[in-house]
């Protein structure tokens, strides 16, 4: 059973899913979001205690006009930890989630000691740009996060009506603050120089990354791999951008060898 | 009335299949379609239309910024302006306008404005663009959500700039400068009239209430469909208590087509009609907003929805006509329909799209004359218990240098000659 909770921290209040009982888990969510019935995060609360805080601008969470820019994120979301009372977790991040962990992982490498990044943003390389995300077409996402473009698209247009503006208005707004503060740290191009600081990462590091991520190919894994000292990767077959849910149980396993 | 000539200056020579073989006339337009050569003479071409625009009366000529566009070709609409300023007499230079959150630090444009306004004697009226989500995001890289904050702090150091009398210190968040002294000052005091292009958003309605600025809605879908758009703009100008409803607190770009009869303008001018709303308005959807550029609020007043862009290539040219896309036909038609547009909207300041698309500059021209001959002084007078609202217009020298002759009579003297204003 997952739980929409709510706490305050100084740059506002954050709403959280809390859910499970065993190790301390916290995951970052990607430029998507996250919610309570996430296949991935009731996987997640099979088997650790799990919070999930929502960015500013996700679901509840204040929108805050002073977080500008990737320092702000990565030490409001150590804030939140604080106010949560959760000391060095595992630390899970996917995509725009994965960017921050990694960033918390450099810029305080004795308070991260578990790290797993999936399909993690933060990084740009020359030969292999990635998409200009906040072009894309709705009906152009899938392809981009999905290896299964059918299924994925299925998943993503089920109760949309983009034509009834009584779903279009909130439908415009939720993206404007989500997608607007994600663009704080994504647009125009998703990288704020994690490259200079990467090295500092100490903490134990499973990279999780699906073998048809189109959104960071399979380059980006190696440059993270590259980045992290002892970093392990799994790539996982059959699965997109978002292989937490096109491979599940695939990203537990790898989760699971941070012990 | 002001009436500006205005030119976006499209590229004329964009191919009849562009549409099916490009998915945006902006941004990632193909650049193998721009030819230097050509362009070198299309610019000739403009420029001389708008000095062509000063000879025959207009109020005002018009230009503006946008970035990566094959229907608007001034990235720097300023290096226009200072062209203007040599070759035009008259009328105002409308720069509508420089993008100030884009330029680093913005102090560029207080001290590039402050020397059009004094090259032209005091003719400039300038304008701040937030910009479009293509060129301010998209093509300029700003980020979405920042853009406005990065907007007002460039609009507070420019006017800081223009209007304090001793150098200062300026700490923002995304310019730090430590000595703002710009050298040389506007002309025009305390600084140029401001237009503000805008799109529906009710933060700009506010800014401009509040700072006396005009704004302007340069929309290219005619003044029908602005209705609704510029009624919020004066119910806010009536809300925020604003001393009085000028129309010069307004302006409004529309595309117009004068012909000696109403078939005559179908025949000369409907392909030209086409190329532009077919070719020159192809803008992919993925790059009209980035997520982050509209505020919350102007979401939620629903205007983008109520204000979505019509599907263009299904217009005939009646379509365009009798939806007000276009004014066009004899100058009685043209005279008739801008009283509805002026009086409907409640607007002082009107900016012409006579050239339009592909038009060659003889058809424009023979446009432009008729309109300044056989429409222009029937709408002089529409609003004449504003005749003296001179807040939103430039105010020029009374006696402006000229350039020397060119040519075997160039003679600089040591005396500057002077012409009188007006």
């Amino acid at each position: 059973m997952i739980e929409n909770k709510t706490i305050q921290t100084p740059k506002g209040m954050v709403e959280y899913l809390e859910g499970g009982t065993g190790p301390d888990l916290v995951f970052l969510h990607g430029a998507g979001g996250v919610t309570a019935d996430s296949p991935f995060l009731k996987a997640l609360a099979t088997k650790y205690h799990v919070r999930a805080p929502f960015l500013p601008g996700y679901g509840e969470s204040e929108d805050n006009p002073e977080i500008r820019d990737m320092l702000d994120v990565t030490l409001h979301t150590f804030d939140v930890l604080d106010a949560l009372g959760v000391s060095k977790p595992i630390l899970v991040g996917h995509s725009l989630g994965g960017m921050v962990a990694a960033e918390m992982a450099a810029v305080a490498p004795n308070d991260v000691d578990r790290l797993c990044l999936i399909a993690a943003a933060g990084l740009w390389i020359d030969a292999y740009p990635v998409p200009d995300m906040f072009s894309l077409l709705p009906r152009e996402l899938p392809e981009y996060l999905f290896h299964d473009v059918a299924a994925g698209t299925a998943m993503m247009t089920s109760n949309v009506s983009m034509s009834d503006p009584k779903f279009l208005i909130p439908f415009l707004v939720r993206n404007a603050r989500q997608l607007g503060m994600a663009g704080k740290l994504l647009f125009p191009i998703p990288e704020r120089g994690l490259k200079d600081r990467i090295h500092r990462i100490k903490a134990r590091t499973v990279l999780v990354w699906g073998d048809s991520d189109r959104m960071f190919p399979a380059p980006y894994a190696q440059a993270f791999k590259a980045g992290i000292k002892g970093a392990e990767l799994v790539s996982v077959p059959e699965a997109g951008h978002m292989v937490i849910v096109e491979q599940t149980p695939a990203v537990m396993a790898a989760i699971g060898r941070l012990g | 009335m002001k009436f500006t000539w205005f030119n976006l200056m499209p590229w004329p020579y964009l191919p009849d299949d562009f549409r099916e073989k490009n998915r945006s006339v902006w941004v990632d337009i193909d650049s193998n379609l721009y030819d230097p050569v050509r362009g070198h003479v299309v610019y000739n071409d403009y420029l001389d239309l708008l000095e062509y625009a000063d000879t025959l009366g207009f109020d005002g000529v018009g230009i503006n910024e946008h970035h990566q566009n094959g229907y608007g070709l001034m990235p720097s609409p300023n290096i226009m302006a200072a062209a203007l300023t040599r070759r035009t007499s008259k009328a105002a230079v409308v720069v509508l306008g420089n993008s100030i959150a884009l330029y680093n630090p913005p102090i560029r444009v207080a001290e590039e404005f402050a020397m059009l306004d004094v090259m032209s004697g005091g003719r400039l009226v300038a304008g701040f663009p937030v910009g479009t989500s293509m060129d301010t995001n998209f093509c300029y890289g700003q980020i979405p959500a920042l853009t406005r904050e990065k907007y007002a702090e460039a609009h507070e150091m420019i006017i800081r700039a223009w209007t304090e009398d001793k150098p200062f210190a300026f700490n923002g968040r995304y310019n730090k400068l430590r000595h703002v002294n710009i050298w040389p000052k506007s002309l025009q005091k305390p600084h140029p009239p401001i237009h503000i292009p805008g799109g529906g958003s009710v933060e700009t309605y506010d800014f401009c209430i509040d700072n006396t600025y005009s704004y302007s809605y340069l929309s290219f879908s005619g003044y029908l469909r602005a209705k609704a758009l510029l009624a919020g703009y004066w119910d806010q100008v009536v809300k925020r208590n604003a001393p009085d409803t000028s129309p010069y607190r307004a302006g409004f770009a529309q595309t117009v087509f004068v012909a000696e009869t109403d078939a005559e303008a179908e025949r000369l001018y409907s392909e030209h009609a086409f190329y532009f709303y077919n070719r020159c308005l192809h803008v992919f959807a993925g790059f009209a907003d980035a997520p982050g550029y509209r505020t919350v609020k102007t979401i939620q007043s629903g205007a983008l929805n109520q204000y979505g862009r019509p599907e263009y290539p299904k217009l005939t040219w009646k379509d365009l006509v009798d939806g007000g896309y276009i004014i066009a036909g004899s100058p009685e038609t043209v005279r008739q329909r801008f009283e509805d547009l002026i009086k409907g909207l409640n607007v002082g300041n009107i900016f012409l799209l006579l050239h339009v698309g592909n038009m060659p500059k003889d058809l424009c021209m023979y446009s432009t004359k008729l309109f300044a001959e056989k429409v222009m002084p029937h709408l002089r007078n529409m609003w004449p218990e504003y005749e003296d609202d001179n807040r939103f217009w430039c105010s020029p020298l009374a006696e402006r240098a000229v350039p020397a002759p060119l040519g075997p009579d160039f003679a600089p003297t040591t005396q500057p000659q002077m012409v009188p204003a007006k």
